[in-house]
C-alpha cells in the first residue's frame, strides 16, 4: 500500500483540516510534518476530500500547506512483557525515558519504544507444534515481576490457526519470532511476544462475560462494608473539588486486594501522580513483599499535557487492563478524572462545530461513557480460567452538582456510587463518602442484616439531628438523643478512616468483620443513661477509645488490651447485662 | 524579510482577519494603526485567511492598516536586569526604564515532564496561623485566594510575599486597578523586596487582550529563573479577569460556550498556567499564589470552580479572615508531619470543634437553650477566632500550636477534644494564665 499524504488547509487549536486524495480511515493515525518534527494526530472526521485531525501535541508553528502523512493504522498500543512498572503518557510514551533523553520538558514529536526495545525475556513455550489456537490463547510465558506473563496469539487474529513451530525455552527480545502459525488458507504468520491493539476497541478474545460476585476488598471500611465493589465491577466517585476523590483512589491503588493496578491520571495535577511515581517503588506490597510498583502501570496525561492525548489516555489504560485480564489476573483500573476525559471530548466536539448537547457536551457523551465502563467485567477465558477488570472512575462535576451530564451518564451504567459530599469533607469527615446518598449493587463483606442495622441508625440519627435543629436539644428525648450519639459514634469510628495513618489507612476484611460485630453490639445495647450530658460524655469517651484502637495494629497484645478497656467501659453503662 | 499585508478583511471584537500565506499557528504580528503599533497573535488559520487577536484591541483598526508578521511566537526577555522593573502585558517597560531585549525566550512553552518533578517538601512559613497551622503553604504549590472585591486579598498577597523565604517575586497583574498596583509596589519597596521582584502589570485601563499574556510572561520568566536554581514566588491577580478575557475572545470566535459563556477549554487554559508551578529535580521551584475573585461570592461560578479543580487547595478570604472551612492546602501533609508531632492533631481537632461551635452558634441565634457543652463551644469559638483566625495575629508556627493547646485547655476536658491520648499527655497545659496568652500576642 502506498502512503497517503495530505495538505493542511486549516488550523484551529489542536484541530487540523487536511485535504487528501485517495482512501483514508476514520481514527487512523497521521503525522503532521514540520521540518523534522512529526506530530502525531488522529482522523476524527472525514468530509469529502477533507479530513479533520486532532493533534496529540501543540500545533504552534504549523502552517497552511504543511504535509500530513497518513499511516492507515488505528491509534494503538503495544502489548507484551515490560508494561508493568512503566510510567507512560496518554499515548504510551514512556516518561522516564523521555526525561532521560530530553530533560525537563516534554519534547514535541518524539515517540519512544514503549516496551524498551531490546530487553530480553525468558520465554517458556506452552503451545506445541500442531496445536490449534485462536486469539488470546497462550503460546508460552515469561516471568514479569511476580507474575507469569502469558504470551498470547494476537487479539486481532480471527478464526483458528495451527502452530507450525514454536521456539524453545530461552531469552528473546519482544520483537523476535517465538512461534509460527498457519491460518485456514494455508498462509503462515510469524508471531512475536509484542503485538498491537487499537485502543478504542474492546479486547474480546475470551469465551464469555460473567456476572461479578466476588468482593474487591479495598480496605476502606465504608466501601467494603457499606458500598462494596466487585471484582469485574464498575464504580464511580463523584465529588466537588477537594472532597477527597484522588486521596481515595491513591489509598485504593496501594491497598486494594487485586493483582494489578493501572492508574490513569487523566487531566489532573502532575504533582499527584508524581507522589505515586516516587513513592510506589519504595513501598512494599504486604501481600507479595515486593515493591508496589511491580504490580502497577501509570498512565499520566496530566492537565497541562495535550488535550487530545488526554482523551486517548483513558483508552490506553483500559486496553492495558484488558490485556492483563486475558492472563487470568484481577486488574483494577483507577481513572482520575473521567470528567477531564469528557471535557477533552467536548473541546474537540466544539472545534468540529458539532451540535452541542447539555453544557456543550456532545450528544454521544452518554454512549461513550457507557462503552468505557462496559469494558470492565469478569470474564471466562478460552481455557476456562477467569480474569477481571474493575473500573473505578472519579467524576468532577461542575460546581459539585451531581445533576450534570457526566455524573448522570455515569450513574446510569456503574454498579456502585461513592458520592462525596462537600459537607463531610468540610467537616474533615474522611473519606467523605455520603453514607445516605451512596449505593452499591454488589455484595458486602459483612452480612446484609448488619449493614441494614447500621443504615437504620445512620438514617434515624440524621432524622434526630434534623429535628434537633428545630426543637433544640432540650426538646429531644433521651432515647432519641442516644440514637443520635450512636449514629455519630458509628460515623466517627467506622465510616471515617484516617488515610494518613499507617494502620488505620487499610482495614482487612477480618478486622472489618470483627469491628462490625462490636459496632452492632454497641448500637443494639441499651445503656443506662438518663442525662444528656452523661450520655454525651460516655459516648465521647467511647469514641476516643475506639479511635485509639483503630490506630493499633490488628491482633497485637496492645490491640487486645485496648479492646478490654472498651468492653469494660461498655459494661459499666449497659443495662442489666 | 517578513511579508507585510495591507488588507484587513474583517474586524470583529478584538479579532481581525487578513489574507496571508506562510504564517505559523500562534505566530506574532505587528499591526500599525493610527493609534500606534500593537502586537497581535494568530489564533486561527483557514486556507489563506489568518485570524489574529489584537493585543491593543481592534478599536481604530482600519481595513488598510499594515500587518507585519514577525515569524515567531510571543517572546519575553529573560535577564537579571529585569529585577526591580515593571513591564506591561506586552512585555514592554511601563516604568520609563530602558527596554530589555537580550535573551528572548518563548512564552507558553511545553509542560514539565512529570518524571522530572519531585515531591514538594519545603514549607513556606508565613506566620499566619490559619496558613501555617491549618493549611501550610509548600514550595511549588499553586494556590488561589478565593474572595470578593473589597476584601484585602492584594494586601494578603503582598504580606505573604514579604514574609516568604524566596529568592524572587514575580507579580502578574491582570486588570489590576492602578492604585492597587502602586500599593503593591510600595509595600514591596518598603519591605526591601522590590529589587528581587519583577512586575508584569496589565491595568484595568489597558486593552483587554493584553491581559491574556500576563500569566504566560510571568511564568516563562519564573521558569527560567527556577531552572537556574532560584526559588520563585509568582503572584497572579486577578485570574478572574484573565478568564473573562478568554471568554471575550471565545465569543468573538463564535465558539460554543459550555457554562455561562465561558469556553469549554477554560479548565485546560487555566491548568496550563497553574501547572507551571513546579519543584524541579535538581533545580529551583515555582510557587504560585493567585487571586480569584468570585462573581456574586459564588464558588460554583465557572472561574473559581474550575480553578479549585486545578489548584492544590484554596484560601477563602472573607470578612478579612481566612476561613477555616473550605480553605485547604492539599500539600500540607507533605510538610506537617515533620514540624511538630502535635501539628496534625491540633489542626484536625481544632477545626472539628470549630465546626461544632458554628452549629451551636446557629442554635443559639435561633434562641435555643444552651447546654453546658454548648457553653464550652461558645467560649471556644470566640477564643479561636481571636487567637487564631484574625489576620492581625503574626506568630510562628510553634507559638500558634502552643496557643492551640492553651485555647483547648481553657475550654474543655482533654477527652472532650477527640485528641489522641498520648498527645494530650505530652502537650496539655497544666494551668493556663490568660495574661500569658495575651502577652504572647504580637500584632502586625
Ligand atoms: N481520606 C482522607 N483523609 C484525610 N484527609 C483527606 C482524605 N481525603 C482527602 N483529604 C484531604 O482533602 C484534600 C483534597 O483531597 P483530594 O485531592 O483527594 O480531592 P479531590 O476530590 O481529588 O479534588 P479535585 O477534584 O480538585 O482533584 C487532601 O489534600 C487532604 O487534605
Ligand atoms: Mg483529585
Amino acid at each position: 500500500m502506498t502512503q497517503q499524504t495530505g495538505k493542511i488547509t486549516g488550523i484551529s487549536g489542536n484541530m487540523l483540516i487536511v485535504e487528501f486524495e485517495g482512501t483514508i480511515t476514520q481514527n487512523e493515525v497521521g503525522y503532521a510534518v514540520r521540518g523534522n518534527e512529526r506530530l502525531k494526530s488522529e482522523v476524527i472526521r472525514i468530509q469529502g476530500n477533507k479530513a479533520f485531525l486532532q493533534v496529540f501535541e501543540s500545533t504552534k508553528g504549523l502552517s497552511i500547506g504543511d504535509q500530513v502523512e497518513f499511516t492507515s493504522e488505528l491509534l494503538s498500543v503495544q502489548l507484551g512483557p515490560g508494561l508493568l512498572t512503566q510510567i507512560y503518557d496518554g499515548l504510551q510514551n514512556p516518561l522516564p525515558e523521555l526525561a532521560e533523553e530530553h530533560g525537563f520538558f516534554l519534547p514535541r514529536g518524539v515517540v519512544l519504544d514503549p516496551l524498551g526495545g531490546d530487553r530480553e525475556w525468558h520465554f517458556t513455550p506452552i503451545a506445541k507444534k500442531g496445536d490449534v489456537v485462536r486469539a488470546g490463547d497462550y503460546l508460552g510465558s515469561v516471568p514479569e515481576t511476580q507474575f507469569k506473563h502469558y504470551i498470547m496469539v494476537p487479539f486481532d487474529f480471527q478464526g483458528e490457526f495451527t502452530v507450525e513451530s514454536i521456539q524453545p525455552q530461552r531469552d528473546y527480545s519482544v520483537k523476535a519470532t517465538i512461534a509460527t502459525v498457519k491460518d485456514k488458507k494455508g498462509q503462515t504468520h510469524n508471531l512475536a511476544m509484542q503485538f498491537s491493539w487499537p485502543v478504542k476497541l474492546p479486547v474480546q478474545a475470551y469465551k464469555e462475560k460473567i456476572l461479578p460476585t466476588e468482593p474487591l476488598v479495598t480496605k476502606v471500611r465504608i466501601i467494603d462494608t457499606f458500598f462494596p465493589v466487585a471484582k469485574g465491577g464498575t464504580y464511580c466517585i463523584p465529588g466537588p473539588f477537594g472532597a477527597g476523590k484522588t486521596v481515595l483512589q491513591q489509598i485504593t491503588s496501594r491497598y486494594a486486594d487485586v493483582d494489578i493496578v493501572i492508574i490513569a491520571a487523566c487531566g489532573e495535577r502532575a504533582g499527584e501522580i508524581v507522589e505515586t511515581m516516587r513513592e510506589f517503588p519504595e513501598l512494599t506490597d504486604p501481600k507479595t513483599g515486593r515493591s508496589l510498583m511491580e504490580r502497577t502501570i501509570i498512565i499520566a496525561n496530566t492537565s497541562s499535557m495535550p488535550v487530545a492525548a488526554r482523551e486517548a489516555s483513558v483508552y490506553t489504560a483500559t486496553t492495558l487492563g484488558e490485556y492483563y485480564r486475558q492472563m487470568g489476573l484481577n486488574v483494577l483500573l483507577l481513572a482520575d478524572s473521567t470528567s477531564r476525559w469528557a471535557q477533552a471530548m467536548r473541546e474537540l466536539s466544539g472545534r468540529l462545530e458539532e451540535i452541542p448537547g447539555e453544557e456543550a457536551f456532545p450528544a454521544y457523551l452518554e454512549s461513550r461513557i457507557a462503552e468505557f465502563y462496559e469494558r470492565a467485567g469478569l470474564i471466562q477465558l478460552n481455557n476456562g480460567e477467569q480474569g477481571s477488570l474493575t473500573i473505578g472512575g472519579t467524576v468532577s462535576p461542575a460546581g459539585g452538582n451531581f445533576e450534570e451530564p457526566v455524573t448522570q451518564a455515569t450513574l446510569k451504567v456503574v454498579g456502585a456510587f461513592h458520592g462525596l459530599s462537600r459537607a463531610r469533607s468540610d467537616a474533615r469527615r474522611f473519606p467523605a463518602i455520603d453514607p445516605l446518598e451512596s449505593w452499591s449493587k454488589y455484595k458486602s463483606i459483612v452480612p446484609a442484616e448488619m449493614v441494614q442495622i447500621c443504615r437504620d441508625f445512620l438514617v434515624k440519627g440524621s432524622d434526630v439531628r434534623q429535628m434537633m435543629m428545630v426543637v433544640g436539644e432540650e426538646g429531644t428525648s433521651i432515647e432519641d438523643f442516644v440514637v443520635h450519639l450512636k449514629s455519630e459514634l458509628l460515623d466517627s469510628v467506622y465510616l471515617q478512616q484516617n488515610a494518613f495513618d499507617k494502620v488505620d489507612a487499610a482495614t482487612s476484611t477480618e478486622r472489618q468483620q470483627f469491628m462490625m460485630e462490636k459496632m452492632i453490639s454497641i448500637l443494639q445495647a441499651e445503656f443506662d443513661l438518663t442525662e444528656k450530658e452523661e450520655a454525651r460524655t460516655f459516648f465521647y469517651d467511647l469514641r476516643q477509645r475506639i479511635i485509639d484502637w483503630n490506630f493499633i495494629e490488628w491482633n497485637t497484645d496492645e490491640f487486645k488490651k485496648q479492646e478490654q478497656m472498651i468492653d469494660e467501659l461498655i459494661k459499666g453503662k449497659v443495662k442489666n447485662a | 524579510m517578513r511579508k507585510v499585508y495591507n488588507k484587513v478583511i474583517s474586524v470583529a471584537g478584538n479579532v481581525i482577519t487578513v489574507k496571508a500565506s506562510g504564517v505559523g499557528y500562534e505566530e506574532l504580528a505587528e499591526i500599525t494603526t493610527r493609534r500606534g503599533k500593537s502586537l497581535a497573535q494568530v489564533i486561527k488559520l483557514e486556507d489563506d485567511l489568518v485570524s489574529l487577536q489584537v493585543f491593543a484591541g481592534s478599536r481604530g483598526v482600519s481595513t488598510s492598516d499594515e500587518v507585519r508578521f514577525l515569524g515567531h511566537p510571543m517572546q519575553v526577555a529573560f535577564s537579571e536586569d529585569m529585577l526591580g522593573r515593571i513591564f506591561t502585558g506586552s512585555g514592554v517597560p511601563r516604568d520609563g526604564g530602558p527596554e530589555i531585549t537580550e535573551n528572548l525566550i518563548e512564552i507558553g512553552g511545553p509542560s514539565v515532564n512529570p518524571a522530572k518533578r519531585i515531591i514538594p517538601k519545603r514549607m513556606i512559613r508565613t506566620n499566619i496561623p490559619m496558613i501555617d497551622v491549618f493549611n501550610s503553604l509548600v514550595a511549588s504549590q499553586k494556590l488561589p485566594i478565593f474572595s470578593v472585591s473589597g476584601e484585602p486579598y492584594n494586601e494578603l498577597l503582598a504580606r505573604i510575599a514579604l514574609q516568604a523565604e524566596v529568592d524572587m517575586i514575580i507579580l502578574g497583574g491582570i486588570g489590576l486597578k492602578f492604585d492597587e498596583y502602586m500599593k503593591f509596589r510600595n509595600t514591596l519597596e518598603e519591605g526591601g523586596a522590590l529589587n528581587r521582584s519583577i512586575f508584569f502589570v496589565h491595568t484595568a485601563a489597558d486593552p483587554v487582550v493584553e491581559g491574556l499574556m500576563v500569566p504566560d510572561l510571568a511564568l516563562a520568566v519564573a521558569e527560567k529563573f527556577a531552572l537556574q536554581g532560584k526559588e520563585v514566588l509568582v503572584l497572579l491577580t486577578d485570574m478572574t479577569n484573565f478568564a473573562d478575557s478568554l471568554k471575550e475572545i471565545a465569543i468573538t470566535m463564535e465558539q460554543v460556550p459550555s457554562n455561562r459563556g465561558y469556553p469549554g477549554d477554560l479548565y485546560s487554559q487555566l491548568a496550563s498556567r497553574y501547572e507551571k508551578a513546579v519543584d524541579f529535580e535538581g533545580a529551583g521551584a515555582i510557587t504560585t499564589l493567585a487571586v480569584t475573585t468570585m462573581p456574586g461570592d459564588d464558588v460554583t461560578h465557572p472561574v473559581p470552580d474550575n480553578t479549585g479543580f486545578i489548584t492544590e487547595g484554596q484560601f477563602y478570604l472573607r470578612n478579612g479572615r481566612i476561613e477555616p472551612f473550605g480553605s485547604l492546602s492539599r500539600l500540607k501533609q507533605q510538610v506537617n508531619a515533620d514540624t511538630r508531632k502535635d501539628h496534625r492533631a491540633i489542626m484536625d481537632g481544632m477545626i472539628q470543634l470549630y465546626a461544632q461551635y458554628l452549629e451551636t452558634e446557629e442554635k443559639r441565634s435561633m434562641g435555643f437553650r444552651m447546654s453546658p457543652w454548648d457553653d464550652k463551644l461558645l467560649k471556644y469559638g470566640k477564643l479561636f477566632e481571636e487567637g487564631m483566625m484574625s489576620l492581625s495575629v503574626n506568630i510562628p508556627l510553634e507559638g500558634a500550636l502552643d496557643r492551640g493547646w492553651s485555647i483547648l485547655s481553657q475550654c474543655f476536658k482533654p477527652e472532650e477534644t477527640g485528641l489522641r491520648s498520648e498527645l494530650v499527655k505530652e502537650f496539655w497545659p497544666e494551668t493556663v494564665q490568660a495574661e500569658e496568652l495575651e502577652a504572647a500576642e504580637e500584632t502586625v
